[in-house]
């Protein structure tokens, strides 16, 4: 077969030769994005562990030890193996059609980038099983908890975030690689889709940190194997040089995760409003000022370990700086709605929570910033609430807006939208019962990552449980929708599928064809 | 939109809440605090001070936002029979919204700078106390006073793993609190000694990470008599839950009194050394110092955690020379999580501690050790 994809009918071996092999854009983001599901259920497993263990004061399921592992491995599992594939895959899929390109720049990179993925997340979980068990040093593995005090196992951990940061660096090459040199003609940059624009700027974040990532558990590896004191304040090394490090990539890091998904919902907005996007430019200019200041922000994640007081000033002006270009994105938004013509389908329900919690998410980080403050909520629930109103309601909210909303164009068949509106209230309800009474815990003092608390935190934290059985739920409910659309939906044929959809992807025949744009299209 | 979802929030939890009082915990120590705490240092309330500000900024911001949102999402749907306009942008609005939020963060820089040069103002401090944080307690050190203890959990295992009633203080009382007087000020210079602890009183306002190698400053001063009491909010590993922080503010008298007293036990332990200790006093006594020091991570019945925390039963070590089991003890293993407790137990605690472990769970090496053994090996040094 010279064109066209394996199918079962062709046998069990050419079928798994196809995935293995391909170099096809559209293949690779099918798998990127069947493997983040696969880590999202994971790590969510790893989350109702958590919090069937702080259902009630007193530790009744797990003992402490494993509880550590299971916070460690539920952040990291979650940030690189759920999120960032997501939109990666996302990314496959779409950029080449939106800028009319006929794949990706780099194809056989792209397959590499994708299939040592699995590999990294194999050796990650297989700790878990090991003498020793798996990291439980939390995700953002502190020296020297994670050096001198961390199991054996460490240096799979280790192995495991060096492959991933591979994957990611050679995944934004590619990104970067197809933006530049595969554009239609009269496709200027700034006729861009907003998806398209805020990937590259991820990317280049990627490029830039996700070496950094690789430079520390690089010193940790030398502290723990080759008897280095990078992080050993005994050998005259700091343990504090570790979180500048760490920080330097950490902070970029969530506008890695968050930038991709504000490109998601200024897609989806646009079509149910009917209406073009307003402020295109300001939003590009937006989230350019957004990722610079990712990078000079760092140590606000750091207000209490005791910098001098220039620093803590320094760190506070610039966090609190980075509200001016989020709230541009986010009266923008607004104003798309303004004057549209609003339907509520299942993708601009997630849309339209998008911007409701993450906005919240961003008022709690402007509270956050305030150094004077965050002295009382740092590494309390207040910061665990925070970042799940921008992660999970912020990035995992328009990740599932985007699967609905081009799930049609994917595979020719509609979804259930009674199913999906469901699917969404009982997601948006149950998040919020999760995480609305964090702040109060927080605010109350309970720390987090505690395997035990006292008395007085514990209707909250049962509040906060059932409701993440409920958010959990939803997810299964996701499954099983996208499964019977991809199996039984309704057959559909319409190129544009949504009636206010604009962009080339909506060009292509519905399905969308194993290759499309093999001649370039005329972009006016 | 805010009062709806509050309505809607509160509706849904209702059964929820019902069920939480219901339950096992008893509703009266459940205190049901949203907020955070007005404290009652200088720090504490500027922290709040500033935090409601905020609260109060962000709720008017958001009331407008989401107002205008929820109003367009009411008037402008399509099934009403809103026909979509076409304008995409509009200059002057775009820079009014990125200069007006930009004019409340500048305005809001100054509250902020004020509240954090207090929390930074260490100077000129009336009493000096060290902290630091060992894996999983705290020591507190009054400098020049030669007063020196260990404040560590007293919630049993029993009460944490469910074979006993939770008692009214679970996990929120220590062997031996801080004590502080009223109307002094105090700065803590904050330590770690394994990995990095974080001390958090919230009445005070103060937290702090406790980093190896790094001296850092905070202070309180409080007029209000009480006990207060704070977490380790800086993940240090399976005890990390059960460190809690106990601060006692007694009027200056009864602070006095109580250092006065400290001082006493210090001179009587002097004079404790030297005494000989019987085989079964070592073993009470150790046996009450393993379940405190060591059995967290090599567990209540010697055997450890296979490939983290070796067993003690049928150890070389503890089976082989006494000298060489002290040496554990006084010198840690480098590169080890098994720290040196040379400074975190008295001489009587570690001979008691090792005679225990050569001698329980069927370690029978029968010898004895004492208090002078630990001190010869200590000098010997
Ligand atoms: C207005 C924008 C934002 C501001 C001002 C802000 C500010 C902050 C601050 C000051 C902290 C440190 C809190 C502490 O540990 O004491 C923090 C934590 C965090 N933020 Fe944000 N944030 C913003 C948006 C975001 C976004 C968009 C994301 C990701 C999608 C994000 C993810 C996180 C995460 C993951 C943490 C906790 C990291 C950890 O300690 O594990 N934040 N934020
Ligand atoms: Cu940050």
């Amino acid at each position: 077969m010279a064109h066209g994809p394996a199918t079962l009918a062709d046998g069990w071996g050419k079928y798994i030769s196809r995935w293995v092999f391909t170099t096809n854009h559209k293949d690779i983001g099918t798998l990127y994005l069947w493997f983040s599901f696969a880590m999202f259920i994971m790590g969510g497993a790893f989350a109702m562990i958590i919090r069937a263990e702080l259902f009630q004061p007193g530790m009744q399921l797990i003992k402490p030890e494993f509880f550590n592992q299971m916070t460690t491995m539920h952040g990291l599992v979650m940030v690189f193996g759920a999120i960032m594939p997501a939109f990666v895959g996302l990314a496959n899929w779409l950029i080449p059609m939106m800028i009319g390109a006929p794949d990706m720049a780099l194809p056989r990179m792209n397959n590499l980038s994708f299939w040592i993925l699995p590999f990294a997340f194999a050796i990650l979980t297989s700790t878990l099983f090991m003498e020793g068990g798996g990291p439980n040093f939390g995700w953002t593995f502190y020296a020297p908890l994670s050096t001198t005090y961390a199991p054996d196992t460490v240096n799979y951990f280790i192995f495991g975030v060096h492959i991933m940061g591979a994957s990611s660096i050679m995944g934004s090459i590619n990104i970067i690689a197809t933006v530049m040199n595969m554009r239609a003609p009269g496709m200027t940059y700034m006729k861009m889709p907003l998806f398209v624009w805020t990937w590259v700027i991820t990317a280049f974040l990627l490029v830039a940190v996700m070496p950094v990532l690789a430079g520390a558990v690089t010193m940790m590896l030398m502290d723990i194997n080759f008897g280095t004191s990078f992080f050993d304040a005994a050998g005259g090394g700091d343990p504090v040089l570790f979180q500048h490090i760490f920080w330097f990539f950490g902070h970029p890091e969530v506008y890695i995760i968050i930038l991709p998904a504000f490109g998601v919902v200024s897609q989806i907005i646009p079509t149910f409003s009917r209406k073009p996007l307003f402020g295109y430019s300001s939003m590009v200019y937006a989230t350019a000022a957004i990722a610079f200041l990712s990078f000079v922000v760092w140590a606000h994640h750091m207000f209490t370990v005791g910098m001098p007081i220039a620093g803590e000033l320094y760190f506070m002006y610039a966090t609190m700086l980075i509200a001016v270009p989020t709230g541009v994105k986010v009266f923008n938004w607004i104003t798309t709605m303004y004057r549209g013509s609003l339907t509520f389908e299942t993708p601009m329900l997630f849309s339209i929570a998008f911007v409701i919690l993450f906005t919240f998410g961003g008022f709690t980080g402007m509270m956050l910033s305030i150094a004077a403050a965050d002295m009382q909520y740092h590494d309390t629930y207040f910061v665990v609430a925070h970042f799940h109103y921008v992660m999970v309601a912020g990035a995992v909210f328009s990740g599932t807006a985007a699967v609905y909303y081009w799930l049609p164009k994917w595979c020719g068949r509609m979804y259930d939208e009674t199913m999906g509106k469901v699917q969404f209230w009982i997601a948006f309800i149950g998040f919020n019962i999760t995480f609305m009474p964090q702040h109060f815990l927080g605010l109350a003092g309970m720390p987090r990552r505690y395997a035990d608390y006292g008395l007085q935190f514990a209707d909250w934290n049962m509040v906060s449980s059932i409701g993440a059985f409920m958010y959990g739920g939803a997810q299964i409910l996701f499954l099983f929708n996208v499964i019977r659309t991809i199996g039984w939906g309704k057959p559909t044929d319409d190129p544009q599928v949504w009636e206010g959809a604009e962009g080339l992807e909506w060009t292509v025949p519905t399905p969308a064809p194993y290759h499309t744009f093999a001649t370039p299209p005329k972009v006016k | 939109m805010l009062k709806r979802a509050q309505a809607l929030f509160l509706g849904l939890l209702s059964p929820v809440i019902a069920l939480a009082m219901a339950g096992n915990v008893s509703a009266e120590s459940a205190t049901r605090q949203l907020n955070m705490p007005q404290g009652v240092t200088e720090v504490s309330q500027a922290a709040y001070d500033i935090h409601m500000i905020m609260m109060w900024i962000c709720t008017v911001i958001g009331i407008a936002v989401f107002g205008f949102m929820f109003y367009v999402m009411y008037a402008h749907r399509k099934s009403r029979g809103a026909v979509a306009a076409n304008f995409h942008e509009n200059h002057v609005v775009e820079l009014i919204w990125t200069i007006v939020p930009a004019l409340i963060l500048i305005v809001m820089a100054i509250p902020a700078t004020t509240a954090l040069l207090k929390v930074y103002d260490t100077e000129n401090a009336d009493i000096d106390i060290k902290v630091t944080g060992y894996q999983w307690k705290w020591q507190y050190e009054y400098i020049g006073e030669g007063v020196k203890y260990m404040s560590e959990l007293r919630t049993s295992q029993d009460e944490i793993y469910g074979r006993a009633p939770k008692g009214e203080h679970y996990l929120r009382e220590v062997t031996e609190p801080l004590v502080i007087p009223t109307g002094k000020k105090v700065r803590f210079l904050i330590t770690g000694n394994d990995v990095i602890h974080s001390w958090w009183v919230p009445d005070f306002g103060v937290k702090r990470d406790a980093v190896p190698g790094l001296f850092t400053a905070a202070w309180a001063k409080t007029d209000v008599p009480g006990t207060y009491v704070g977490e380790c909010t800086e993940l240090c590993g399976i005890g990390h839950a059960f460190m809690p922080v106990v601060v006692e503010v007694k009027e200056e008298a009864e602070y006095n009194e109580w250092l006065a007293g400290k001082k006493a036990e210090v001179a009587e332990y002097a004079s404790t050394i030297g005494k000989e200790w019987t085989f079964d006093e070592l073993m009470v006594r150790g046996e009450e110092v393993y379940e405190r020091s060591c059995a967290a991570c090599h567990q209540s019945d010697g055997n450890g955690i296979p490939g983290v925390f070796p067993a003690l039963k049928d150890s070389p070590i503890a089976l082989g020379a006494k000298e060489g089991h002290i040496a554990v003890l006084i010198d840690g293993v480098a590169g080890t999580s098994m720290q040196s407790f040379a400074d975190q137990l008295s001489e009587v605690d570690i001979a008691a501690v090792v005679h225990y472990e050569r001698n329980a769970w069927g370690n029978d090496v029968g010898d004895v050790t004492q208090p002078i053994d630990v001190l010869n090996y200590k000098q010997g040094q």
